[in-house]
């Protein structure tokens, strides 16, 4: 972990973990492992999470096609309704759900930014069955940060990131961000 | 929010963010399995002391989408008949574990009373003449999607909604009076004097004896059922008479801009109000309105008990 020298001036308590460009790479590497890992992309589905998901799923997407050279099919899922903690925490619900084929006897790989305790996974795979049942169900993650509350573990990651839980992980296009939280 | 008693009580606030979820779970309802088990184990009573179908399968349907459970109290066949109070009605159904009573009732007040008696959510499904806020949040819902617009504190702007019928007993056009132009619509009740409300200086809203004249000049005819015990009172002189001047006819209709919209919260009295098929126009809402009631009233069971804005103890 290197601390991002153009960010110390203003915020001691953000920390750049991975780059924009080393986004990029870890995006390609993933790509790479999908492939090997499935054969090919025969039967492969990807399915991005509301919100941080999606993006990643489109990037994932287009350097999958730049490999093998044809297009992934892709669908998005909002799973916000099927979490265990509804009512423990304000939920507002505003995604769309869009997975555009059937999806019994794909090979689905679920994407999301960032794995913490795992409920959020749980809740996908719960959603996803109301789309078929899909031969296999893998997960890629940008960061895994542990603290896992479930016995969940991740297929392809971009990186292990180990973080206390008043930290937050920020994905973007930008890079990854590891964020104190202000104390009030 | 706690409950969903009248519009007043959620404010636009509170209308803005039904809305919002609203639209979610209207695409929960085109999935292929149109369920989600936002609201496992918990119960939805409802309490109608009047005659309904319409809302009533609407609220249970909306109710079993989120996977709640639901009970239907009725009251022909319940205890109220041995002459048990309505206080130990409601205490004994919550004690039963009841999270959300919905209530309908002739008495304008009931539901403020019974949520003194009981810890659970209330929503009002028709008190008297007073509100019926669900069936205004999905009017407003209605409108707001077939125009396009998006849920925001002032999405109604600009529109004119001539509400038409006697809306002097209503609780529809009370509750839709307020939901219209707390979003900022413009609304014009139509209808005899008789029935038109004797004083409306307080409202934000003008009112009309003639049909034809606002017809040509607004976004959205809703029109009222014409409530047939109304003609006990002499309150018009008679329901042929009312037809003839208030009643919606082709001729009628086609005075109305193209993109006018026709709404009505059924049960429609035909020849009474609507002396014509509105399904033979495409500026009927009216289908629209019964659809996307069920999305609305998941929106507002989800908002009673799932949005967390009140962390359970």
């Amino acid at each position: 972990m290197t601390r991002d020298p153009g960010d110390t001036g203003t915020n001691d308590e953000s920390v750049h973990v991975l780059r924009s460009d080393d986004l990029d790479r870890a995006m390609t590497r993933i790509s790479h492992e999908i492939i090997e890992r499935n054969r090919g992309l025969d039967g492969v589905v990807l399915i991005g999470l509301q919100r941080g998901g999606v993006w990643l799923s489109e990037r994932l997407a287009t350097t999958l096609e730049r490999i093998d050279g044809r297009p992934v099919p892709r669908g998005e899922l909002d799973v916000s309704l099927f979490r265990d903690d509804i009512g423990l925490r304000p939920v507002t619900p505003v995604a769309v759900t869009r997975i555009p084929i059937d999806l019994t006897g794909a090979r689905v790989i679920v994407i999301d930014d960032v794995l913490y305790t795992g409920r959020t996974v749980r809740a996908a795979l719960d959603a996803l069955h109301q789309y078929g049942r899909p031969a296999q169900v893998q997960l890629a993650v940008m960061v895994d940060r542990g603290h896992r509350e479930l016995p969940i573990r991740p297929d392809y990651i971009g990186k292990n990131l180990p973080t206390s839980s008043d930290e937050d992980v920020v994905v973007s296009p930008e890079g990854v961000v590891l964020r104190r939280r202000a104390t009030t | 929010m706690k409950h969903v008693r009248s519009i007043s009580e959620i404010g636009t606030e509170g209308v803005v963010r039904i809305l919002r979820t609203a639209r979610h779970m209207e695409a929960v309802n085109s999935r292929p399995v149109p369920k989600v088990p936002a609201l496992v184990g918990r119960t939805v009573v409802s309490l109608f002391f009047e005659d309904s179908t319409r809302t009533r399968i609407s609220f249970e349907t909306a109710a079993r989408r989120l996977s709640a459970d639901t009970v239907n109290f009725s009251v022909s066949t319940s205890s109220l008949n041995k002459g048990e109070s309505l206080r130990d009605t409601i205490e004994t159904v919550s004690a039963m574990g009841a999270a959300v009573f919905v209530v309908r009732h002739r008495t304008s007040g009931v539901p403020w009373q019974i949520s003194e008696w009981t810890d659970a959510s209330i929503v009002n499904a028709g008190d008297g003449w007073h509100q019926h806020p669900t069936q205004a949040l999905l009017d407003c819902y209605t409108v707001m999607a077939r125009r396009g617009l998006d849920p925001s504190p002032e999405c109604l702007a600009g529109l004119r909604i001539a509400i038409v019928g006697d809306s002097r007993h209503s609780r529809v056009a009370r509750s839709c009076l307020e939901a219209f132009s707390g979003l900022g619509a413009e609304v014009v009740l139509v209808g005899p004097a008789t029935l038109l409300p004797p004083d409306t200086t307080s409202w934000t809203v003008s009112t009309s004896t003639s049909l034809d004249d606002v017809l040509p000049e607004v976004d959205v005819v809703y029109m009222l059922r014409m409530q047939r015990e109304r003609m006990n009172e002499a309150l018009v002189p008679d329901l042929a008479e009312y037809s003839r001047r208030f009643g919606l006819d082709e001729t009628r209709w086609s005075r109305t801009r193209p993109d006018t919209l026709l709404m009505h919260p059924g049960p429609m009295n035909r020849g009474v109000e609507m002396m014509f098929d509105p399904s033979s126009t495409t500026q009927s809402a009216i289908i629209d309105q019964v659809t996307h009631g069920i999305s609305v009233r998941m929106a507002v069971l989800f908002e009673l008990l799932a949005s967390g804005d009140e962390v359970p103890s």
